[in-house]
């Protein structure tokens, strides 16, 4: 299991060990750097690395290393999910996983991962769990504290740990009792030169927010539950209910938790909503650059937030350009184009274009570089999801329930 | 207000500060102390001489301060044990506390306190929790176990809390249930006890499932894990298990969701091959394999490892998933790769004009690797899709054309493989090739031309410029490319002898002349007398018509494959090695996870797996009660693959084991050092070495005739020093007042000196293990020899091993650990209680003859040299631990009734029938375990002839 966890910056300073077992010297990530040294980039460094004595499987994240060292055979799934358990916490704890809020935060941070593992197995991992053995830090929190004397550890066993629903605490009580469900989907596609799809798939989420008193045993139902055939669900829900009814039952957790992540298939047909329309071109010392983006299938909404980003090769010295609507940059030293093009009007076209420059003296790059593409959709699901009713059952109130559906890009990338 | 500020005192006196401050009388200054010093600790600084005062803050009813000091005592309780003890008082008082949570918290952390004094302290209160009326404080305890077992194992399993731990098994809670099950898998991983197995039977499976789903995430992942090592009764038992698991595969962990599948996987292989079952299942297995992909690029990482096993195993599951392979520009480059590599598994005639257009397109990209490995893609698939081959060859063509140096380079050594697949059916494009051939200076690049130009040379007007162009800077290639320029220079002239002549008198004399390579040197002189002697020869050698290359080069072993497809989901599925190749200490201990045995053509083979998944099992399991576990290791695994195929008979692997043995004895008489030509860490080469060292030492026995109470053989190379860096272990086993020795020689060839010798042994059949530690004189300086005598125990785990006889030994030493295995003379075996019933009382011999069947019974001439009495006779069997229980003449014939017993309690009885003044005997022995027969007929032979 895990044995020992470092956490090491983009300078490569270990800031930070927690050892779950025997303390492991902190030479061990000597391994570690010498497989970081032979990586390109940060993210290229193989997650997991075996070493004469020990195993370092690790994730990269907010721009640290989370090496965990293992020393039997585990299952490395577990334990990269583990780690990313560990970030998601932090973040939660301390509204980001970066090093500054891990170093203000550092006696919290001992203390939470001492709670989420024991002997290397995990204990508590279950954010309202974790928040109800040690609170959060908030100002006020520390100034009652010091006033009080009071501290940021509960000593009362957590409600939840123990009971069928370990997702939820008791004695839950609101006064407005709500429940709103966002329905985001992403599409993931590669789109080649001339315009047709290679490949695109949906991943879909239904993230809640549910604030409701008591015990409320929820059902949502769906106008088209067809198209969820590869799902992940939250343990809260009643997979045997789904199974035959195709709906989904549960004991909601309280607060923000994802319900369900699904994932349309390539089998199926992606509408794709935007298309681009690239025209790059290279010659010796220099280069055109035209670009145009357009909505495709929308089923008239609108496309906003657009953003455009490429990533020019490095013998690409600087871009003259000129959009017709938002703001263009250019990172001379990453050679990223980034055109921020806002909503796209379907009447005129956004269009970027202008001249490149190159490096004297090295010759044009052989290939064009990808674009890739960030829009978002409101009140469209592109896979055509759509919630059918919510029900609540176990309580009295009536609740305010509420829907909100977003497409957006995920991974969607124009090859040129 | 934030931690950092807990930082900001680095001045030299601030041990001294805090020491006041923990002193301090107010709590909340005290609080604030110990938050600095645990700060300090977090990122390594070393405050461990605060012990006394940080301790002293324990007693107190603020749970945070207490959580803190805890926190402290875990990190340095091993540097002051003294300190430590101090503590101990509150632990006992916390443990029985009121409130759950501070008894967990309490035993929790005296758990990880590494201390020996602390742990003798720990069992009573543990013994308590494990039975707490509350699970939170169960289910802590559970951990605590495992913690207890890594500190000290024997305190663990000498107080009974195995037994504690497996009742915690069917507790009602789940998360109880839980953490047994991994605090037992850590504990059996780690321990080759036989005490410290987890039993699986079919009541604890019901348990472990109905737990699952209740469990949270990662106590699913454990039970998942130990469900996978538990071989179902039969098929409907498996199919049951399957339905069970099916639906974690829709949970959101990814590690729940591999780890199903590894169950499914498994289960699959139960339940018959054509079943509708496995048809369906198979369907289910691929969205959330698919769905792994779209995670964080970690998970992807260990997805597409593990999905590089399931596709050769099970090709049909992801046939129609090709395009989630396809390869996103900002991918890390270890998920690039890995993408690349399952694209050509699933490249068919159907979706090969997609594939290839991608490869074309990631042909292009920045990355040198991925670019590389792109091109060879593409080559693999031409070999591996017969139909698309032609525009494959195409593709390179374009790919030339971008005269890019390494993608050129990488093209033409893939087009050397696909000429070598189909032959002569793309020459055409020769001529381009030639083209770039100044571009080349990477070895690889230069021998694949170097090999095309000598193959083609007939349709080549220019070879002999060509290759006479190469031949300039001779000296300077690469030993590879020299190697290919002879061969390619040769075969040139004998295709076109006579413009060539002058060229392959060149080449010859730089390579037998100006050369040191030995290599080239030997292929010099051979080609050039083959030249020399026979023409007509050398033509059919060298121009021989060549075995076409296959398409599937790169897959795994099937047997390996097997093995792997037990482990998705853990570290050898991303090493692809199996865990005895990579996990440290634990190399000797293997899982029991086997795949079930089924014949080539895939039939299910119904019958074998209703009656017994490893038909291995069923007869010793029927013959004797005192079983030999038949859970075959890798290596025995192996072997029984390259004797006989997996489905023959047990019996059938053991008749045919002494036939290559006595081969390999004649051999190495003959020879000599035929061993260290065989022996190697491999296990398919070890096995047939350690034979015929064995077999030696029957030779050396045969020709010296050692007399002594019991036969001790001569050492025998067991590791030879080629193989274990330096160091040369002989050796050969002895037994001594009733004690079973292995007397070792242990030689350092090497340039450094030795030391930090550690012996260990796997299980065996008969559980021989180490009784004390390997005693070296340390250190051996380079050239010592050491001579070592280790006493043997013999109530190690056992595993029944094939050969029988085979002991795998593992050695380590301060540079690295070695494996080697060699066969234990089953005399040494024998025991000195060997004599059943006493010489007046026969009956009991009598009965157990009579009781076990006559088809046990086997016969076997015996040379009897010496022509010894059966006085002299049963005296020196009895040296030997062979008792005479009776004896009586018939028909001037003697016979001498015998008996002996194996130290794991297997009687052998025997019938000995002495024709007066004749070379041989007739020895009929009659067991309960057949297999024991022939070493038991060779003991014999061997210490009669010895007399």
């Amino acid at each position: 299991m895990i044995h020992s966890l470092f956490m090491i910056n983009s300078a490569g300073d270990i800031f930070m060990e927690k050892h779950w077992k025997s303390v492991i010297s902190r030479s061990v990530c000597d391994y570690f750097f010498e497989e970081q040294q032979k990586a390109n980039s940060p993210e290229d460094v193989n997650p997991v690395i075996s070493t004469p004595h020990h195993y370092l499987i690790h994730i990269y994240r907010e721009n640290i290393y989370f090496v965990a060292v293992c020393t039997t055979e585990v299952p490395p799934l577990f334990v990269i999910e583990f780690l990313h358990r560990v970030v998601d916490t932090f973040t939660d704890y301390f509204g980001d996983g970066g090093e500054t809020a891990i170093k203000d935060n550092y006696v919290i941070v001992y203390e939470l991962l001492e709670e989420m593992l024991d002997n290397g197995f995990p204990l508590a991992t279950e954010s309202n769990i974790l928040k109800e053995l040690i609170k959060p830090p908030n100002i006020l929190r520390t100034v009652v504290n010091t006033v009080t004397g009071s501290s940021n550890l509960a000593d009362t066993l957590p409600t939840g740990q123990l009971s069928n629903v370990p997702w939820r605490r008791a004695g839950v009580k609101y006064t407005n009792n709500e429940a709103y469900f966002d329905v985001i989907e992403e599409i993931d596609a590669i789109i080649d030169k001339q315009g047709s799809t290679v490949f695109a798939d949906i991943q879909g989420v239904i993230d809640c927010c549910v604030k409701l008193s008591g015990m409320p045993d929820l059902t949502l139902s769906f106008m088209n539950p067809r198209i969820l055939d590869d799902v992940s669900f939250h343990p809260c829900v009643r997979f045997k209910r789904w199974e035959s009814e195709r709906v989904l039952s549960f004991v909601p957790p309280d607060g923000n938790f994802r319900l369900i992540s699904y994932h349309v298939g390539s089998q199926n047909m992606v509408a794709i909503p935007v298309y681009v329309k690239p025209n790059i071109s290279f010659r010796e010392g220099g280069g055109r650059f035209d670009v145009t983006v357009g909505p495709k299938q929308t089923m008239g909404k609108l496309v906003e937030s657009v953003v455009i980003t490429c990533a020019m090769p490095k013998v690409v010295l600087n871009m003259n350009l000129t959009p017709t609507q938002g703001t263009y940059t250019f990172d001379p030293v990453a050679k990223v184009l980034t055109w921020d093009v806002g909503k796209i009007n379907p009447q005129k076209l956004p269009n970027l274009r202008g001249n490149i420059s190159l490096q004297s003296g090295s010759p044009p790059p052989e290939s064009n570089p990808a674009i890739s593409v960030q829009f978002k959709i409101q009140q469209m699901a592109v896979s055509g999801l759509k919630v059918n009713r919510l029900d609540m059952y176990g309580e009295k109130y009536k609740p305010f329930k509420g829907v909100k559906y977003l497409t957006k890009a995920g991974n969607f990338q124009v090859r040129t | 207000m934030t931690d950092s500020k807990y930082f900001t005192t680095t001045k030299k006196g601030e041990i001294f500060e805090l020491k006041n401050e923990l002193n301090s009388d107010k709590k909340e200054k005290k609080k604030e102390a110990v938050k600095k010093v645990i700060a300090s600790m977090t990122v390594g600084k070393d405050v461990s001489a605060l012990f006394p005062d940080v301790v002293n803050c324990m007693q107190t009813d603020n749970l945070e301060l207490k959580k803190l000091v805890y926190l402290y005592l875990m990190n340095y309780a091993k540097s002051q044990p003294d300190m430590a003890i101090m503590a101990v008082n509150t632990f006992v008082k916390d443990c029985e506390d009121t409130n759950p949570l501070i008894r967990a918290l309490a035993v929790r952390t005296m758990g990880c306190i590494r201390v020996d004094k602390i742990t003798e302290y720990l069992c009573e209160p543990l013994r308590k929790c494990l039975k707490d009326e509350d699970p939170y404080v169960r289910k802590t305890a559970a951990v605590c176990v495992a913690k207890l077992h890594d500190i000290n194992a024997q305190l663990v399993e000498d107080q009974g809390f195995l037994d504690q731990l497996r009742e915690l098994l069917s507790d009602s809670n789940p998360m109880v249930v839980a953490n047994a099950v991994a605090a037992l898998s850590e504990i059996s991983d780690t321990s080759p006890s036989p005490a410290a197995q987890m039993e699986m039977n079919q009541q604890t499976i019901n348990k472990l499932l109905a737990a699952l789903n209740e469990c949270t995430e990662w106590g699913q992942i454990f039970i998942l894990d130990a469900l996978s090592n538990y071989v179902p009764k039969d098929d409907r038992e498996a199919q049951s298990i399957c339905e069970r698991v099916t639906p974690r595969l829709a949970h959101s962990n990814a590690g729940v969701v591999l780890s199903a599948v590894k169950v499914l996987m498994k289960g699959m292989e139960y339940v018959g091959m054509e079943s509708e079952f496995v048809t369906t299942l198979q369907k289910k297995l691929a969205p959330p394999l698919v769905t792994l992909l779209s995670s964080e690029p970690e998970v992807q990482y260990v997805a597409l490892r593990n999905i590089n096993l399931i596709v050769q195993k099970r090709p049909d599951i992801l046939k129609h998933e090709m395009k989630v392979f396809f390869v996103k520009y900002n991918d890390p480059i270890y998920v690039k790769l890995e993408k690349l590599d399952i694209m050509i598994r699933l490249a068919t005639q159907e979706n090969i004009a997609q594939v290839l257009a991608e490869l074309k397109e990631y042909a292009t990209e920045v990355d040198v690797d991925f670019v590389r490995k792109s091109v060879r893609a593409i080559g693999r698939c031409a070999i591996k899709v017969e139909q698309a081959a032609e525009r494959c060859v195409s593709t390179l063509l374009d790919l030339i054309q971008t005269k890019v140096n390494y993608v050129v380079q990488e093209a033409i050594v893939v087009i050397k493989d696909i000429f070598r697949k189909y032959p002569n059916k793309y020459e055409s494009i020769i001529s381009t090739l030639c083209e770039n051939l100044e571009s080349l200076d990477e070895p690889d690049a230069r021998a694949s031309m170097i090999w095309i130009v000598g193959e083609y040379a007939e349709r080549i007007d220019n070879a002999d410029e060509l290759l006479e162009s190469f031949l300039e800077g001779f000296h300077d290639e690469s030993t590879q490319v020299q190697l290919q320029l002879l061969t390619a220079i040769v075969k040139l002239f004998l295709k076109k002898p006579t413009e060539t002549q002058e060229l392959v008198q060149q080449v010859l004399s730089l390579a037998t002349q100006d050369s040191d390579n030995p290599d080239l040197r030997d292929r010099g002189y051979i080609y050039w007398r083959l030249l020399s002697t026979d023409p007509a020869a050398a033509k059919e050698v060298v121009l021989a018509e060549k075995p076409l290359i296959s398409s599937e080069t790169d897959r795994l072993e099937p047997t390996l494959l097997d093995e792997l497809i037990c482990y998705i989901a853990s570290l050898a599925s991303v090493y692809h090695k199996p865990p005895s190749a990579f996990v440290e200490g634990q190399a000797l201990v293997v899982r029991k996870t086997q795949l079930p045995v089924r014949s080539a053509s895939g039939e299910p083979g119904a019958t074998g797996a209703t009656e017994s998944p490893v038909p291995q099992q069923v007869q010793p399991a029927q013959q004797q009660q005192s079983v030999i576990p038949s859970h075959d290791t890798a290596m025995g695994d192996l072997l029984g693959d390259l004797l006989s195929m997996d489905l023959n008979p047990p019996q059938q692997q053991m008749s045919m084991t002494p036939a290559p043995q006595q081969d390999m004895g004649g051999m190495d008489l003959l020879g000599g050092g035929l061993d260290s030509l065989l022996g190697g860490p491999s296990p398919v080469a070890g096995m047939p070495a350690s034979q015929a060292s064995m077999g030696g030492g029957l030779g050396d026995i045969l020709g010296l005739g050692i007399s002594s109470t019991t036969y001790v053989p001569p050492k025998q190379v067991w590791l030879p020093a080629s193989k274990a860096k330096g160091l040369e272990v002989s050796g050969t086993f002895s037994i001594r007042q009733n004690v079973r020795y292995m007397d070792l020689t242990l030689k350092n060839n090497a340039m450094a000196p030795m030391g930090d010798f550690a012996i260990q042994f796997n299980k065996n059949s008969f559980g021989l293990s180490p009784a004390s530690a390997l005693q070296v004189p340390s250190p051996l300086s380079p050239g010592q020899t050491a001579d070592v005598t280790l006493p043997l125990g013999t109530n190690g785990p056992v595993q029944k091993m094939d050969p029988l006889m085979n002991l795998q030994v593992a050695m380590k030493n301060n540079i690295d650990v070695f494996y080697f295995s060699c066969l234990i003379p089953i005399h040494l075996l024998f025991t000195e209680d060997g004599q059943m019933g006493s010489a007046s009382d026969r009956k009991v011999f009598l009965a157990t003859w009579k009781d076990i069947p006559d088809s046990n019974e086997v016969q076997k001439e015996v040379a009897n040299p010496n022509q010894l009495d059966p006085k002299g006779l049963s005296d020196k069997l009895q040296q030997s631990f062979i008792f005479t229980i009776a004896q009586r003449n018939v028909d001037g014939r003697d016979m001498l009734y015998q008996s002996l017993k194996l130290t794991n309690g297997i009687w052998v009885l025997a019938e000995l029938k002495i024709q007066p003044r004749s070379p041989t005997m007739t020895l009929s022995l009659k067991t309960r375990a057949l297999d024991v027969i022939p070493h038991v007929q060779q003991a014999y032979e061997l210490i009669i002839a010895n007399m």
